[in-house]
């Protein structure tokens, strides 16, 4: 049996193999971890704009969506696969709109995937914090397009009650641009609802003037 | 009901095996030197007049000049609850203590995260890594003088006393 | 002849759907056994403690509620607790009763999630889950009834709760007892009377209690190895001195022990809540605004008071300099220590066990990081 000879400073419990210890090797890993930590934190220090759909004013009051965007809207919105990504206690109030009194499946989208790579929407529900931030934007960069960000509860929009704090990101907007807000600690899961409604509206009017869904 | 060993109770009995381990008892604290943390802690688990088998706590606490290390035990035998206390660090400089963890189990994660909040060493830990914080965090935030921007009302002005966040 | 096999690291990310929250696990595996684990936490570290610095003692009750996010009334009822052992405050008796009342609710609905979270992780891919929720939901209406929130509820004041529970609370709670015990009894049916429950969780992760003791580890996972140990009963905090009830002890002190040991336990809550409801007096629920103040200046000193959360010992120790805020709080977390067994459950078990006895620890990151 080959392997890295590692020292275990517990003592090997239960007649473990006497390589143990992961942790007396992990520190070059930590290190390197947390040199992209601060790396991130040093250049997401400007919130990304918020990717607002712009109708011209010759098209306001006249606005035909061709019928394949149609179809092809009413497809995206009415199976919008979300990510469990639920950080802190909004994650709470997340699974509750998914459970038996406010169902999510009745918009089709009881199938939490997951993987980002099969997932649509990112609800970032909870406080962010510098460390998370990595991961999840990497998170974000494996969603492929067309993808939405909801950024659910007052510590994903701004911090919220741990805005002075030293290792919390003041708003999930620093690390990925957000298409719908829902305030609250924590919204209820009607609110969160409503921001889902409000979501499926933004992409009922996406392809408008060719338009990609989903920024950058 | 949990009996709570008085400050001058529990020095006296610990200066009955550990002599001179004790600086000062004060209510229901008692304040030990640092260098005889490890014997007397070792005592208050095995002997049979005290038995603390559970560390129910571990923090430390920054008094500017000093830091403070304050160990809460609880003995199941005897339902009973005492306070240590410990003064290290004066003048703020390099501040470190033996670490207990080959006593308590239980004193891994805390002492790992008083290093990593509070930079107080603890010599013996088998993992002395920061568990909160990522590595090469700049600084130790708990500290008094590591001081974020901040509304307070508590403080004077926003902002005073120098900021070590970047422009928020 | 022997197989030459290589050992694999294997990161089970902060982003996973079992790990209850964002906790991550670097694990070394040999085929399908665990060689090693090392646990990564802090994605979820907000600094509370440094916060609680900067606010009033009234103010840090919003912030205690947020750490355990799923017993936000035990979290205010520890933290009320040592304000009031600190600044020497006298709390109002009916008070007391209704945070007794809220605080068991509130373990009921931990451990409903808990063996929720447990049957979901064992593939049951939901439903049993739904039928705990849809009871936390009764639950939380209670809570939106007594204080408006259903989650983060900062109920508690120093020396009682801040609002009064309408009329209409008690029969509602009434029939919300019956409604909880008939999905305990149904939860409890998934659990006993399922042959994959059985299999995997009996025998899994057995810890011997000198072990659990030492790496001061307590809560149902002490009770669940035969210690008499409940905060409740052994120190008494609140009025639980004048209440009578049972600790269910299990001496398996294996994955299932442990989840036996939650569902006995929110029955006895139920029985709990009874009692309080029969003996809860009329009267003020907190104290006039003459004998405790809005803004308390508790005197120069410290205190640590320990009590029975859902998880374990939740302990919070306040120093205070005289002025408004304190000078240092610190949270004993009881998800965090409950945490330092983890290899010892986990190597040399099998990768089909590791979420299984990682969801027996019950944790909650918002603790464990705060």
């Amino acid at each position: 049996m080959t392997g890295p000879k590692l020292i275990d400073p517990y003592g090997a419990p239960k007649g473990a193999d006497p390589r143990g210890a992961l942790q007396s090797i992990t520190l070059d890993l930590d290190r390197t971890e947390g040199e992209s930590v601060n790396q991130m934190k040093s250049t997401h220090l400007e919130p990304f704009p918020d990717p607002v759909l712009e109708v011209p004013d010759d098209l306001k009051r006249s606005v035909v969506v061709s019928s394949v965007d149609y179809l092809l809207n009413w497809a995206r919105k009415s199976s919008v696969f979300p990510l469990q990504s639920g950080l802190a206690c909004c994650s709470f109030e997340m699974i509750s709109a998914a459970m038996a009194r406010f169902d999510l499946a009745r918009f089709g989208m009881a199938a939490l995937r997951a993987s980002p790579r099969q997932a649509d929407l990112l609800i970032v529900a909870g406080t962010l914090t510098w460390k998370m931030a990595v991961p999840l934007r990497r998170l974000y960069d494996q969603m492929a397009e067309p993808r939405w960000v909801i950024s659910m509860g007052v510590c994903a929009t701004s911090g919220g009650p741990y805005y002075q704090s030293y290792s919390v990101v003041p708003g999930v907007n620093h690390i990925m641009p957000v298409d719908v807000y829902v305030p609250g600690c924590p919204p209820r899961p009607d609110a969160l609802l409503y921001g889902i409604m409000q979501l499926h509206d933004k992409i009922r009017r996406y392809s408008l003037n060719g338009q990609a869904a989903g920024q950058e | 009901m949990t009996t709570v060993w008085s400050g001058e109770a529990l020095a006296e009995a610990i200066e009955a095996f550990a002599p001179g381990s004790v600086e000062s008892s004060e209510g229901s604290d008692v304040w030990l030197k640092p260098e005889s943390i490890s014997s007397v802690c070792e005592g208050l688990k095995t002997r049979t007049e005290f038995k603390f088998d559970l560390l129910s706590s571990l923090t430390a606490v920054d008094y500017i000049d000093h830091f403070e290390v304050v160990y809460h035990l609880t003995s199941l035998p005897m339902n009973a609850s005492a306070v240590l206390k410990s003064r290290v660090g004066h003048g703020r400089t390099d501040p470190s203590i033996a670490s207990v963890v080959p006593i308590w189990r239980g004193a891994d994660y805390q002492e790992r995260e008083v290093w990593d909040l509070m930079g107080i060493r603890f010599n013996g830990h088998p993992n002395h890594k920061r568990i909160m914080l990522w590595e090469g965090y700049p600084g130790h935030p708990l500290r008094k003088d590591y001081v974020t921007y901040d509304q307070s009302i508590a403080s004077t002005a926003p902002g005073a006393a120098g900021s070590q966040q970047g422009a928020e | 002849m022997a197989i030459k096999t290589q050992p694999v690291t294997v990161n089970l990310g902060p982003q996973h759907p079992s790990t209850h929250g964002v906790f991550r696990m670097r694990v070394m595996f040999d085929g399908e056994e665990i060689v090693d684990v090392e646990p990564v936490f802090g994605y979820l570290h907000r600094g509370s403690e440094k916060l609680a610095e900067e606010r009033t003692y009234t103010q840090i009750v919003t912030l205690t509620d947020r750490m355990d996010y799923v017993s936000s009334m035990l979290n205010n009822q520890g933290y009320i607790l040592a304000v009031e052992k600190l600044a020497g405050i006298e709390p109002s008796p009916r008070g007391v009763w209704l945070r007794m009342i809220a605080s068991e609710l509130q373990r009921i609905a931990s451990h409903l999630v808990a063996t929720g979270f447990l049957l979901q992780d064992l593939g049951a891919l939901g439903t049993p889950l739904i039928y705990a929720m849809r009871e936390r939901e009764n639950i939380l209406d209670m809570f939106e009834m007594l204080c408006g929130a259903r989650i983060t509820n900062s109920y508690l004041r120093p020396g009682g709760v801040f609002m009064d529970a309408p009329a209409e609370f008690w029969p509602a709670l009434d029939r919300g007892l019956g409604d909880i015990v008939n999905t305990i009894d149904e939860l409890e049916t998934y659990l006993s009377g399922n042959e994959i429950v059985f299999s995997r969780t009996k025998g899994t992760a057995v810890l011997p209690k000198e072990l659990l003791i030492n790496a001061s580890i307590t809560g149902p996972m002490l009770r669940a190895s035969g210690v008499d140990w409940d905060l409740r009963h052994r120190a008494p905090y609140d009025y639980y001195d004048r209440i009578s009830f049972e600790r269910k002890l299990h001496t398996a002190s294996d994955n299932y022990a442990r989840y036996w040991v939650r569902v006995q336990e929110a029955r006895e809550s139920v029985k709990i809540i009874r009692q309080c409801v029969e003996q809860i007096e009329p009267g003020e629920v907190r104290p006039s605004f003459d004998d405790v103040p809005r803004l308390i200046r508790p005197p120069a000193g410290d205190a640590y008071v320990a009590i029975e959360g859902s998880k374990g010992e939740l302990g919070f120790y306040l120093v205070s300099d005289g002025g408004i805020a304190p000078y240092r709080m610190h949270v004993r977390a009881s998800s965090l220590i409950n945490l330092t067994l983890l290899r010892d459950m986990l190597i040399g078990g099998h990768f089909g066990d590791l979420f299984v006895t990682f969801g027996s620890i019950d944790l909650n990151m918002g603790e464990v990081d705060r």
